[in-house]
């Protein structure tokens, strides 16, 4: 493997440039799957059936601190991925741990949101806009949560092994993973809350 | 637990398929203790990550599901091929004709072509491997557990049954309450997102693996298409992976997306079904174009006509390919001014491919043609392909369509685009590429037998549909009356098809005789070829090339040959590969079994095998390993007997 010293740690091989490369075509399929969910969903948006409308369901509160979670997260993880270029391992792993913890955060109260709502009467059974809302942001939870377990994984391999080409890049992609999630979620919370309270 | 569900009754044909499987599977595991190959298959083959080793591997498979679907086809022809016919029950029918659609698209034809572009893609490109060579497998052992759960469902449980296209409310559970379309939405969803990382790891690989020199205006035609097909796939793909998880929502855990009741949407499916599925047809089509491209230059011995016009066609094709899907469903109440919407964009993808025909026509003029059995599919392919695409036409006009919509009319348009758009293609590509993976040819006399029998047949199958559309008789209609006097015309179809199956008989036996006789190839470039991948030794070694080649012009290798310019310039130097790795092949069984717990709603062990996949993956990341280097000395040593003619 041939290391070039001009470029970031993680982009120094050819392998590690092909897997950033790689891993942009992946987040490119990532768009329209989000868009088919987003697209089925508005289709679902007004046929709540029997059951409960976004206005009678959704309660701003909640949301807005899995917004500032997760938009929080973001930053942080950019933070990490500064202090990895500076070389310092150990406030790339507390702002990758941070990163990780506002995610879980994040899972933590969508859970509880969803457990709300069934409380309510409005499960996944009760109506198609009901069934496109849960799928919808299951999808975008379930990329968190993967991102959760991804993310520890790597960071047990920085401890070990330090900052290399190889965990350098593993920890650049998923800071790219973690940035595409709360893109997502910006849509969610603008398109599917936002005007869903309204 | 309710073992009932398990079982497929009655049927003597069903108690064949279990006593075949059943055989076979035993014959496989004594041969296998009995030659002690268990090792060789394991370290060879089950752990590859060898791009020409996983190729073939996909082709293998897909051959094996060409015989499946084929069988399939067959058991309907006969079933149909004259009146009031006792072969097989409405049901039966029923999941024939839907295993056979989804077995020929989606385990046939497309991974035959992927299989083709593993093993040539990275030689055309002067490449050592592709992009991600342990995602390569994992993708292959994807598709391969994929199509393996489909194929038990009709042992076990009871197949698919609402037709390839799965429309609700017909595939929800109400209308179809066996496990069948259970295993349409996990079966497809598994080896689907094995063919969504190989779209990934070919864009990559074509993208940024190409041999210095190599403008992408200098890529053989066949690199091109699969480079365009491939990112349809990215598109396309996850479309199909949304669409499924959500009919496996309705279908295990009730919700309402395609229902009657409670707001769900049937329509949606059909829209979210073709949004994909038209797309689906182009990424077996493209590649298939290039293959011809290649096979036309190379036989007429002339530069391809008008090569920039065949890519911005091609990248046309695609684009359009993504605003027809509504034409699968005019007479489904969408109003006037959608149909023409679809109709038009339907009809403007005729002229691309008008400019691709007239291409290839242009390249054959004046050429010096020589007739190998590959040159005649692509001969052949050319008329009946337009056949394909004029009656196209015809049924792309909304109106009109009223009349075909759902006929055997219509049944016969798309085996004319698709038997030769991409049976005849990866026939013809097998038969051009196979002395560059085995080191010898497949007799021409024999290939020349099989490809009479097979187009003749072809036609002799499917031209009387068109006839029998037009007098009313509809598709997935599993038998009719003597009065309908669709009779004749279904029996000459089925004699059509008994020729056709004869057809791939002999290819297969071809491909027997020709491991026990053919001469061995010393020159490694039997057809006198122009690009890269006949540069190196036939069969080639896994490193692919020992130096890589510089490329200054298109057919590199063409103009190295006719105007001496030098491909290897370079000293060899060491060179670095990837180790084999078990992991990818344990992925894919467990996901077999994630697939096959959830097909039956058994939550506890899905769970489990959902917890192993994921700590397969944490196996993945964790892994160190960085491969190894092959020494200069040990690559020389290899030339040198490659060289020899030996093999290594
Ligand atoms: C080898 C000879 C073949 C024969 C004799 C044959 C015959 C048939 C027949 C009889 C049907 C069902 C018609 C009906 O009842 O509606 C059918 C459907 C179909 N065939 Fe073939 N076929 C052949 C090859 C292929 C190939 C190579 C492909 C694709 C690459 C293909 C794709 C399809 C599809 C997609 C359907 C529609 C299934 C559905 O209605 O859900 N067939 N074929
Ligand atoms: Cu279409």
């Amino acid at each position: 493997m041939k290391i070039d010293a001009s470029k970031p740690l993680e982009y120094s091989t050819e392998e590690n440039s092909n897997k950033i490369f790689g891993f942009w075509v992946f987040l490119g399929a990532e768009i329209p799957l989000f868009a088919t969910l987003f697209t089925v969903f508005f289709v679902m948006v007004d046929r709540f059936a029997s059951g409960p409308s976004g206005s009678e369901l959704f309660e701003i509160g909640p949301v807005l601190i899995e917004t500032f979670l997760l938009l929080t997260s973001s930053f942080t993880i950019g933070l990490a991925v500064h202090a990895m270029r500076l070389g310092y391992k150990k406030a790339m792993m507390v702002f990758m741990a941070l990163t990780l913890l506002m995610g879980l955060g994040f899972i933590g109260i969508e859970i509880t949101e969803f457990v709300t709502y069934v409380h309510e009467g409005a499960t996944l059974q009760t109506s198609g806009f009901l069934s496109s809302l849960f799928v919808l942001l299951g999808t975008h939870g379930a990329h968190v949560s993967f991102g959760f377990l991804w993310g520890t994984a790597i960071m047990i391999q920085l401890w070990r092994q330090g900052i290399n080409p190889a965990t350098a890049n593993k920890a650049f992609i998923f800071s790219l993973f973690w940035h595409f999630l709360d893109v997502v979620w910006i849509f969610i919370f603008s398109f599917v809350y936002l005007k869903g309270l309204m | 637990m309710d073992l009932d569900k398990f079982k497929v009754h009655g049927e003597p044909l069903i108690y064949g398929a279990m006593i075949s499987i059943a055989l076979a599977t035993i014959g496989i595991l004594v041969g296998l203790t009995y030659f002690k190959k268990w090792g060789y298959l394991w370290r060879e083959w089950l752990t590859t990550v060898d791009h020409k080793k996983i190729g073939v591997m996909y082709i293998l498979a897909a051959l094996l599901m060409l015989f499946r679907g084929g069988v399939d086809a067959m058991m309907m022809r006969l079933q149909t091929a004259a009146p009031e016919m006792k072969f097989l029950d409405a049901q039966h029918y029923n999941e024939v004709f839907t295993t056979h659609g989804l077995i020929m698209i989606l385990f046939m034809a497309m991974p035959f072509i992927i299989g083709l572009m593993n093993v040539i893609v990275p030689l055309q490109i002067g490449a050592r491997d592709v992009a991600f060579p342990r995602l390569n497998a994992v993708s292959f052992w994807l598709f391969f557990f994929g199509a393996m759960l489909l194929n038990i469902s009709f042992v076990i449980g009871g197949s698919p049954d609402a037709g390839w296209s799965a429309y609700f409310p017909l595939a929800s559970l109400e209308f179809s309450p066996t496990v069948g379309n259970n295993y349409y939405s996990l079966a497809l969803q598994i080896s689907g997102i094995g063919t969504l990382i190989t779209g990934v790891n070919f864009i990559v690989t074509i993208l940024k693996m190409r041999a210095p020199g190599m403008k992408l205006m200098k890529m053989p035609m066949f690199t091109w298409s699969v480079l365009i097909t491939n990112v349809i796939i990215v598109f396309a793909f996850p479309v199909l992976t949304v669409a499924l998880a959500l009919m496996m929502f309705d279908r295990l855990f009730g919700s309402q997306f395609f229902t009657m009741a409670n707001g769900g949407m049937d329509m949606l499916w059909a829209n979210l079904f073709w949004v994909w599925g038209h797309p689906e047809v182009y990424i077996v089509i493209l590649p298939a174009f290039g293959i011809y491209s290649e096979i036309i230059a190379t036989f007429s011995k002339k530069n391809l006509y008008g090569y920039t016009s065949m890519v911005f066609s091609m990248l046309i094709i695609s684009l359009l390919s993504f605003l027809v899907w509504a034409h699968h469903f005019y007479t489904m109440g969408q109003g006037a001014m959608v149909n023409s919407f679809f109709s038009i964009t339907t009809m403007a993808i005729a002229v691309p491919t008008g400019v691709k025909i007239f291409n290839w026509l242009f390249t054959l003029r004046k050429g010096r043609i020589t007739f190998t059995t590959p040159m005649l599919y692509t001969l052949a392919f050319i008329p009946i392909f337009t056949i394909g695409g004029v009656t196209g036409v015809m049924l792309a006009m909304a109106s009109a369509d009223y009349q075909y919509h759902n006929t055997m009319f219509l049944v016969a348009h798309f085996h004319y685009v698709l038997i030769p758009g991409a049976v005849f293609a990866v026939i013809a590509g097998f038969h051009y590429w196979f002395p560059k993976v085995f080191g010898f040819r497949l007799n021409e006399r024999l290939g020349k037998h099989s490809f009479w029998w097979i187009v003749i047949s072809f036609n002799v199958t499917f031209f009387p549909l068109f006839f029998l559309g037009l007098m009313g008789m509809t598709r997935r209609m599993y038998t009719y009356s003597e009065e309908s006097g669709f009779g004749p015309l279904n029996m000459l179809s089925f004699v059509g098809a008994v020729g056709l199956a004869i057809g791939f008989v002999l290819l297969v036996y071809n491909i027997y005789w020709s491991t026990r006789y053919m001469p061995r190839d010393t020159t490694s470039d039997p057809w006198d070829g122009r690009t890269l991948e006949w540069a190196t030794h036939s069969p080639m070694p896994v490193y692919n090339f020992a130096v890589v080649p510089k490329v200054r012009t298109r057919d590199a290798f063409w103009s190295a040959k006719q105007e001496n310019m030098p491909l290897f310039e370079d000293k060899i130097t060491k060179i670095h590969m990837p180790s084999n790795t078990g992991k990818p092949f344990i992925l894919g069984v467990i996901f077999f079994f994630l697939g096959f717990f959830l097909v039956f709603s058994m939550w506890i062990p899905a769970i489990v095998a959902g917890v192993g996949v994921l700590i397969m993956l944490a196996a993945m990341s964790f892994d160190r390993d960085h491969g190894y280097y092959i020494s200069v000395d040990e690559v020389m040593a290899t030339e040198k007997k490659l060289m020899r003619g030996e093999t290594v």
